[in-house]
């Protein structure tokens, strides 16, 4: 057969595509990016949810108990340089979380009074909205749960959050962590990572490390689905606020004032 | 098909040019080479600012892929036969300019070698799947159509048939890569500097004032190094889109002052701030905003007067002005002002690491080799009998 | 004619030289020594058949890591009854594979394969190792 050598050169590297192109298609529609609903599905619905209270919180004076069981349970870096921090649950003072809340009537009552701050595990995440490749996602229980094999580390879900609750891990985290906590894996550079409402003692029943270390039950957390749940009847006595809800991101965590 | 051969023959300005380019090149990968080793606390960034130069690069490099459409679109569909020398020249631009952009990219994330998760798992809620789809079609169309108008005028042949719908089709194309882009920050509700529909059209125009004006210098320095002549009737017309474009983005920019200033919400009001008048004792980038602001007033008045638009040597300092103009609007202040203050009002300081702007010189160096070679060859097949 | 001579024997040095994994072994004798694991203390049997694990134990860590990362289920049951809980740290490197350098490193190095970064996060072995641990 008479081919010339541009035919040729053509046509095996069209066959090659075409070979390679069906095992693309294999590989992206073979693979379900969704997590499937777990087989060991609750009977009930499960919303998790947290109330905190900041009455109570105020006569802890920034209590650093929360914190510190969050970092000592999660292998989370104590970073030396305060720009590059990583952290999970931490104290902010009022008016910085609240800025909206703020008049120069009423600044005495809060100016400078640290209150907890954490993922707020949104109804309507925009972290989960914008993760190109799913290592973030909202589970059926309400966490917004992150998967570190998945992440590649692009910092879009930090650029979207709005609550500033993501942390970068700008070098190798495993130095910086003491002591550390053998049972929980601990991150590499170059993911992204955030409180996980610790699904892994959910898992067992068990409550939030920051809750059980939270001083005086100023942290509640529950099921919200569950209409008799403490944390329903909490919220259903008390007015409370949630940060930032105007964007309409629906944060699951209630701060009691 | 690709005819490299063509670009390892040339004169010896030629040959220090793509040494230069190359060195610059190598000292980037090294300076890549550390990040990916130490991991990006080599870089300027921190908790609040996590988007900093090489994001801002990517953000001005899609700009400049404006430089394609902006001859093709007039020749092939308004038959301006004054860009009929310089569509190749703007695809291949257009083409370079993109690849540059995907590079910084991979340059800012953490765990570049999971880049294809956002392909295996693809995510369509996230701007980022869209934008990978669109940069890297945009330059599989360019790829496509300059290899084969190339090919054809190298044969001695007509360009076949298939090329024109390809060629349309890079052209919506095109317009979309910018809206895409700008779409990655215009949708995040917690981040109100960029919250604003204009955002999307102010990356159009810099973007169509940015690329032309490119566009312009090299053509102006291919004519001056005597190797190419794309003919001042196309510049004329290049300087007037530029001016035009340049005109309309300063328009947008007051109309997000207006709407900013004139509504007092602090959210919004103090991302302006910081960059104009400086927050909190921070005072980074006010210079730079100021100058990007001079530059682009300095360069509309060298524009907008047709005596000195028409004059080569005024309009190519007019080009360079609008080119730093927009670069230290759309490559650094544009990004970094989103990021401060934080959301829990911090006000971050940033500032870019040696290593990074390492980083940064090699992917420009690695843009200019690439338009270096394919202009290269583009002339070559052009100086045929 | 001379030509032919070195393009022969060129070509002769090139086959020789391409094919020496293939001949090497067999002419001098020698033998590559298989890996010896250092095979774990603390329990009898393995979560699957020897040779599947052999070939197939990253699927069954990809799978397993699914399961519990992505869709909840930490508990795995397999079919010959028995369960256990789908923790990288504390079951399959906690209770049974808590000597890296003696078991996962011999084959790994023996068969050239540097893509596991398991180790990067899952640190069990060499924190207790180490004696970082509390």
């Amino acid at each position: 057969m008479n081919i010339t050598r541009k035919d040729f050169l053509r046509l095996s590297g069209l066959s090659l595509l075409a070979f390679a192109g069906k095992k693309a298609v294999q590989a992206v529609t073979g693979l379900t990016s969704a997590p499937a609903t777990a087989a060991a599905a609750p009977s009930k619905a499960v919303r998790w949810g947290m109330v905190i209270d900041l009455g109570k919180w105020r006569e802890q004076a920034g209590s650093e108990r929360c914190g510190n069981a969050c970092s000592a349970a999660h292998n989370i870096p104590r970073i030396p340089d305060p720009a590059r921090e990583v952290k999970w649950i931490w104290n902010q003072p009022f008016e910085q979380v609240f800025p909206s809340e703020q008049t120069v009537y009423t600044r005495q009552t809060y100016a400078g009074r640290p209150i907890p701050v954490l993922c707020n595990h949104c109804e309507n995440p925009p972290c989960v909205r914008v993760c190109p490749t799913g290592a973030t996602w909202k589970r059926e229980d309400g966490i917004v749960m992150m998967d570190w094999h998945r992440c590649a580390g692009c910092k879009y879900c930090i650029v979207a959050c709005p609550y500033g609750a993501r942390s970068f891990n700008f070098s190798d985290p495993v130095a910086y962590i003491v002591p550390v906590n053998p049972e929980f894996p601990t991150r590499c550079k170059g993911v992204v990572e955030k409180c996980n409402f610790c699904a892994e003692r959910l898992a067992e029943g068990k409550q939030p490390v920051c809750v059980e270390a939270s001083p005086d039950k100023s942290m509640i957390f529950g099921n919200l689905a569950d209409p008799q749940s403490e944390i329903r009847q909490v919220l259903g006595a008390r007015f409370s606020i949630r940060r930032k809800p105007e964007l309409g991101t629906r944060p699951n965590i209630f701060y009691m004032v | 098909m690709f005819m490299f051969e063509k670009a390892l023959v040339g004169s010896r300005k030629y040959w220090i040019w793509i040494c230069i380019l190359l060195a610059i090149v190598l000292l980037g990968f090294l300076a890549y080479l550390r990040q990916a080793t130490v991991g990006l606390a080599v870089t300027g960034l921190n908790h609040d600012v996590v988007w900093g130069l090489y994001i801002a690069q990517f953000i001005f490099c899609v700009g400049l892929g404006a430089s394609a459409v902006v001859v093709v679109l007039p020749y092939y569909l308004h038959d301006w036969k004054a860009f009929g020398k310089t569509t190749m020249m703007g695809e291949i631009l257009g083409m370079c300019s993109v690849i540059m952009a995907m590079l910084f990219i991979l340059a800012s994330m953490g765990q570049p070698q999971r880049v294809l998760n956002v392909l295996l798992y693809p995510h369509p809620n996230s701007l980022i799947f869209w934008d990978i789809l669109v940069l890297n079609g945009y330059v599989l169309l360019n790829a496509v159509i300059t290899v084969t108008l190339l090919g054809a005028k190298h044969e001695g042949v007509p360009p076949p048939k298939w090329i024109k719908p390809v060629i349309m089709l890079s052209i919506p194309w095109a317009i979309s890569i910018h809206v895409v882009t700008a779409f990655l920050f215009s949708g995040l509700a917690g981040r109100s500097f960029w919250l604003t529909p204009i955002l999307a059209p102010r990356f159009l125009v810099s973007a169509f004032s940015s690329g032309p004006a490119l566009l312009i210098i090299l053509i102006l320095t291919l004519r001056r190094l005597g190797v190419f002549d794309a003919g001042l009737e196309a510049v004329k017309k290049l300087a007037l889109i530029v001016t035009y474009c340049m005109l309309i983005n300063v328009f947008f920019v007051l109309m997000e002052v207006f709407t900013i200033f004139y509504s007092q919400i602090p959210g919004h009001t103090e991302h302006f701030e910081y960059l104009f008048f400086g927050l909190d004792g921070n005072y980074q980038l006010v210079p730079w905003i100021w100058l990007s602001v001079l530059f682009s007033l300095v360069a509309l008045t060298l524009l907008l007067v047709p005596r000195w638009r028409t004059d080569t040597r005024l309009l190519t300092w007019a080009c360079v002005l609008v080119f730093v103009s927009l670069w230290l609007d759309k490559g650094f202040a544009l990004l970094i002002g989103g990021f401060v203050p934080s959301p829990l009002g911090a006000i971050a300081r940033y500032t870019p690491t040696l290593n990074e702007w390492t980083v940064v010189a090699g992917i420009w160096a690695t843009g200019a080799f690439m338009i270096t070679v394919l202009y290269k060859i583009m002339l070559s097949v052009r100086e045929e009998p | 004619m001379r030509e032919r001579a070195l393009i022969g024997g060129g070509l002769a040095l090139f086959l020789i030289l391409f094919t020496y994994p293939l001949w090497h072994a067999a002419a001098f004798r020698t033998e590559a020594k298989q890996p010896r694991l250092q095979l774990p203390t603390q329990s009898k049997e393995c979560v699957a058949p020897i040779p599947y694990m052999r070939a197939d134990h990253m699927r069954l860590l990809i799978e397993w890591r699914e399961d519990a990362v992505r869709r909840g289920v930490r508990r795995i049951h397999l079919a010959n009854g028995k369960s256990y809980d789908a923790s990288l740290t504390r079951t399959c490197l906690g209770e049974c594979h808590t000597n890296k350098a003696e078991f996962c490193d011999r084959c790994h190095s023996y068969s050239g394969v540097s893509t596991p970064y398991c180790w990067d996060c899952h640190h069990k072995p060499q924190l207790v190792a180490a004696g970082r641990t509390p």
